[in-house]
């Protein structure tokens, strides 16, 4: 029998009526990578915060090496060795490398012999688990990669024994991730216990020793990953048979119904972030466009639909151009035609704090279906919504619940409907399941091909590779605001993820 | 506005709240009176009784509170908006300039009654005039609007000033002031209201724009939760990256919504320059677009909690001065510390007791916290 590192037993959580963690019992082996899944809203999250200190349980035990403890604050967690590397990074952006390692542990009011102890410390590290980064080198301009390993070092400079990842992959090429879990092996084999919470099946499958599923704020099952495959794994997250793959016939692409002409975006820090870009949608195919996030696909996206100005170049929505480079406005451009499902639906597509019936005609609200005059005409309003939520599935069905309440899947289902249900011939779409549950993924994913399927253009903007492929009939790689490549869908993984890595042909890498 | 820290019931975040705030505020004012070596008890006494002790106490109350419910309107129209409007004083101010020169051309002409509407319209555009260059800042050259708007506080200051001392005062005059209204420029009383009551009022400024004034917080309530503009101004305020996606020029929004909230300070002067007064004199406001931010914090944008957070004020300003008469250790100036205390806990403050009451009612009642988890995910 292993020694456990982290033993969690009958741990409850509820918060209001809302019951997160319901009787967890959880084993984590010393010396392995344990694996965390489950859908957004499984209580993944809680069950960490708790471990870390964030939250306290209402009931139940942690154990640590054994010992029963109590973990207070992030602080008590640090002191029994284990250490958090945050989905959303929590570094100081202007500080260098080595301040942010040091910060909160800085030692004296003098920094100079802290600095000093760290940097020996950091190349320690370095040589033991080949986290290579320079310590002077500032955060805000290192790649994400490299700011997660900050991360990671600023948990082993803590003496974490015990590191937890939240969603870490989110952010990475598949280079990167490739890199990170060779560090995550690394670690291991030094002795250390990783815990790894992510909703994506194949890094459980590649990395990990054991795996837990989490539904509903239960732990449902625990397994070797030896012995379980990606279908069993899908089937417990979400309580029922899922399609991992979409299916979908031959796409009859129509005539073109967007046309983006050496498109150029400059931004207000004046860099070029789209890059002369051409190419065309027709009706009836959806286009995939790849790349690493922050390569000028979200640019892109916005001027297509009209929020960011272009420098220079035409898009042709419908043979009919669309004012890029002036004062193109997104209400005219829907009423054109053009729906748009942005990537930031918690700014940009919804408004959180509006109720959910509100929410559901942003953008569309200047239509006469949902006015009397200069007033909103609130029936209608909420009797669409309530026609929304039925088609599209949307839970809680409560048009007057505030939208910051639903869950992130529900609220692209409230965007999505919003979008597609006006009948557009163009539909650009960003991220569309990003922090999306698996059971909504799969709805998302057959509605875009159904719009595909009715002969509406699709253009579609993922940094989720496995779903560009899945959903698209020609996929483009963009690359340092350049499209660097256009392939079928069929496309070889690997060679989509040098282009994404701006090299632009296999030979060209060797 | 900012998004709350915790999820209560309505009843709690519209009422319970403000009210723990307001105690609390005037808990910590008793210690101010006792230190000043006065009893609290007497002090509290002689607040209510000065405010609410007979007809013409609450007349003054009511009267006072009129004003502060244009303010307070004034405010959250923009806070709706995302804009902070501090610039009220000054558009109050410059309002009493176009009621002022409402009545004086047509107060011997026609009846009360018809000058009424022109002088609203007179206050209302001098007032959205006087925010219309900030809003236009703001929307054009990104110039914030609570800088700006303050520094036309000091311009309308100066302005009447000099058109009081000036052009506006009548011929071997010695005060800055403008002729007295005559009848057709003065807006009736509303004794007869509080007399219904069976109370017996000798005389007060207490005036018909206080009907007015509950009539504009109906109106702001449609505009903000029942017209397609109040919806493009939440979105505006809450988000202004939706508002572009869905096509709603920022600009145009912020100059309309400026203008609103200016229009509604403007007509705070009908109050005191037409209702009280009959005539436009220095300094009339007196620090009421001031109040009408902390009546907007405290009532929560929200008219029908504006209304009450005016009254709680103008009962602040009645009751203070009745302390300040009666007690001869409180200065007026001790009283201005208990309106700031109020304002302190009431609008600078407002979200120190929530954690705690959002978790007393988890505990207590958890269905009444709704859905969802905490904030604090990623803290």
């Amino acid at each position: 029998m292993v020694q456990a590192a982290i033993e969690l037993v009958g741990i409850n959580k509820s918060f209001g009526a809302v019951h997160a963690n319901k009787d967890i019992d959880l084993k984590i082996e010393k010396g392995t990578i344990h694996g965390i899944i489950g859908e957004n809203g499984a209580g993944k999250s809680t069950l960490m915060s708790i471990l870390y200190g964030f939250y306290q349980a209402d009931s139940g035990e942690i154990r640590v090496d054994g010992r029963p403890t109590t973990i207070n604050s992030p602080d008590d967690a640090i002191k029994q060795g284990i250490g958090m590397v945050h989905q959303h990074f929590m570094l100081v952006q202007n500080f260098s490398v080595i301040e942010n390692v040091i910060l909160g542990a800085e030692g004296e009011a003098l920094l100079k012999s802290s600095l000093a102890k760290a940097r020996s410390e950091l190349r320690r590290l370095e040589r033991e688990y080949g986290l290579e980064v320079s310590a002077d080198a500032i955060i805000e301009e290192l790649p994400v990669g490299l700011q997660q390993r900050v991360e990671i070092l600023k948990a082993l400079y803590r003496g974490a024994e015990i590191l937890i990842l939240d969603e870490p992959t989110g952010v990475l090429t598949p280079a990167e991730a490739d890199h990170l879990f060779r560090i995550l092996a690394q670690l291991k084999e030094q002795g250390k216990t990783v815990v790894l919470i992510t909703h994506k099946l194949r890094e459980i499958m590649a990395i990990t020793d054991n795996v837990s599923v989490m539904r509903q704020g239960q732990m449902v099952a625990t397994r070797k990953t030896g012995e379980t495959t990606v279908e069993e794994l899908a089937e417990l997250m979400v309580g029922r048979r899922v399609l991992l793959r979409v299916d979908k016939g031959e796409a009859r692409p129509g005539e073109v119904r967007l046309s983006v002409r050496n498109l150029t975006v400059v931004d207000s820090r004046g860099v070029t972030v789209v890059n002369d870009v051409s190419f065309d949608v027709r009706g009836g195919e959806i286009v995939g466009i790849a790349g690493v996030a922050g390569n000028g696909q979200s640019q892109l996206l916005e001027t297509i639909s009209g929020i960011r100005q272009a420098k220079s170049g035409q898009v042709l929505l419908n043979g009919e151009p669309i004012d890029v480079t002036g004062n193109a406005d997104p209400g005219e451009l829907r009423d054109r035609g053009l729906a748009h499902v942005p990537e930031d639906r918690h700014y940009v597509g919804l408004v959180l704090p509006f109720e959910e019936y509100e929410n559901s005609m942003l953008g569309y609200h200047d239509r006469d279906f949902y006015l009397r005059g200069p007033f909103l005409d609130i029936e209608a309003i909420r009797a669409d919504a309530r026609d929304k939520i039925e088609k599209y599935d949307i839970r809680p069905p409560n048009e007057r619940l505030k939208t910051a309440n639903f869950s992130g899947g529900n609220q692209q289902k409230i965007v999505l409907a919003r979008e597609m249900e006006k009948d557009p011939n163009v539909l650009v779409v960003g991220q569309p399941t990003r922090g999306v549950d698996v059971g909504a993924i799969e709805f998302i994913h057959r509605r875009l091909i159904d719009m595909r399927d009715q002969g509406k253009a699709v253009l579609l903007v993922s940094v989720e590779l496995d779903e560009i492929r899945a959903l698209s009939d020609r996929i483009l790689v963009m690359f340092d605001g350049r499209v660097v490549g256009e392939r079928d869908s069929d496309a070889d993984e690997g060679e989509l993820g040098l282009l994404m890595a701006g090299v632009e042909s296999r030979e060209a890498a060797e | 506005m900012a998004i709350p820290h915790g999820k209560l019931p309505g009843w709690a975040d519209y009422g319970l709240l403000p009210l723990i705030n307001v105690i609390v505020a005037f808990s910590v004012s008793g210690l101010v009176v006792l230190l000043a070596g006065e009893s609290p008890v007497r002090a509290a006494s002689l607040l209510v009784e000065g405010a609410f002790g007979s007809g013409q106490n609450i007349a003054y109350t009511l009267y006072y509170a009129t004003s502060f419910i244009f303010t307070g309107l004034a405010v959250a129209v923009a806070f709706h908006g995302g804009l902070f409007n501090i610039g009220g004083e000054g558009q109050a101010y410059v309002g009493g300039l176009g009621v002022a020169l409402v009545c004086l051309w047509l107060d011997t002409l026609v009846p009360w009654w018809i000058t009424f509407p022109v002088a609203i319209l007179g206050a209302a555009l001098a007032g959205a005039a006087w925010a219309f260059i900030p809003a236009i800042l703001q929307a054009k050259r990104g110039s914030h609007v609570v800088i700006t708007t303050i520094m036309f506080n000091f311009i309308a200051a100066s302005l009447m000033v000099y058109l009081l001392v000036g052009p506006l005062k009548p011929a071997g005059q010695m005060a800055p002031q403008t002729r007295t209204f005559f009848e057709g420029g003065q807006l009736p009383k509303l004794n007869w209201m509080l007399e219904a009551f069976g109370f017996t009022i000798r005389s007060s400024p207490l005036n018909i724009s206080f009907l007015l004034a509950l009539v504009c917080a109906f109106l702001v309530w449609i505009l903000i939760w029942r017209t397609r503009l109040g919806y493009e101004i939440r979105t505006q305020g809450h988000s202004p990256k939706a508002a572009r996606y869905a096509g709603i020029g920022e600009a145009r929004i912020v100059v309309i919504t400026m203008l609103i909230s200016g229009a509604l300070a403007g007509m705070m002067a009908l109050n005191p320059v037409m209702g009280d007064t009959n005539r436009l004199q220095l300094d009339f406001v007196t620090g009421a677009g001031f109040v009408g931010i902390a009546v907007a914090l405290m009532g929560r944008s929200h008219p029908a909690g504006i209304v009450p957070a005016a009254i709680l004020f103008g009962m602040l300003y009645q009751g203070g001065a009745e302390i300040a008469f009666m007690m001869p250790n409180i200065s007026r100036d001790m009283i201005v510390i208990i309106q700031g205390l109020v304002i302190l806990f009431a609008g600078a403050l407002e979200h120190m007791f929530r954690p705690w009451l959002a978790a007393a009612f988890a505990s207590v009642s958890p269905r009444s916290v709704g859905l969802g988890r905490t904030g604090r995910e990623g803290a």
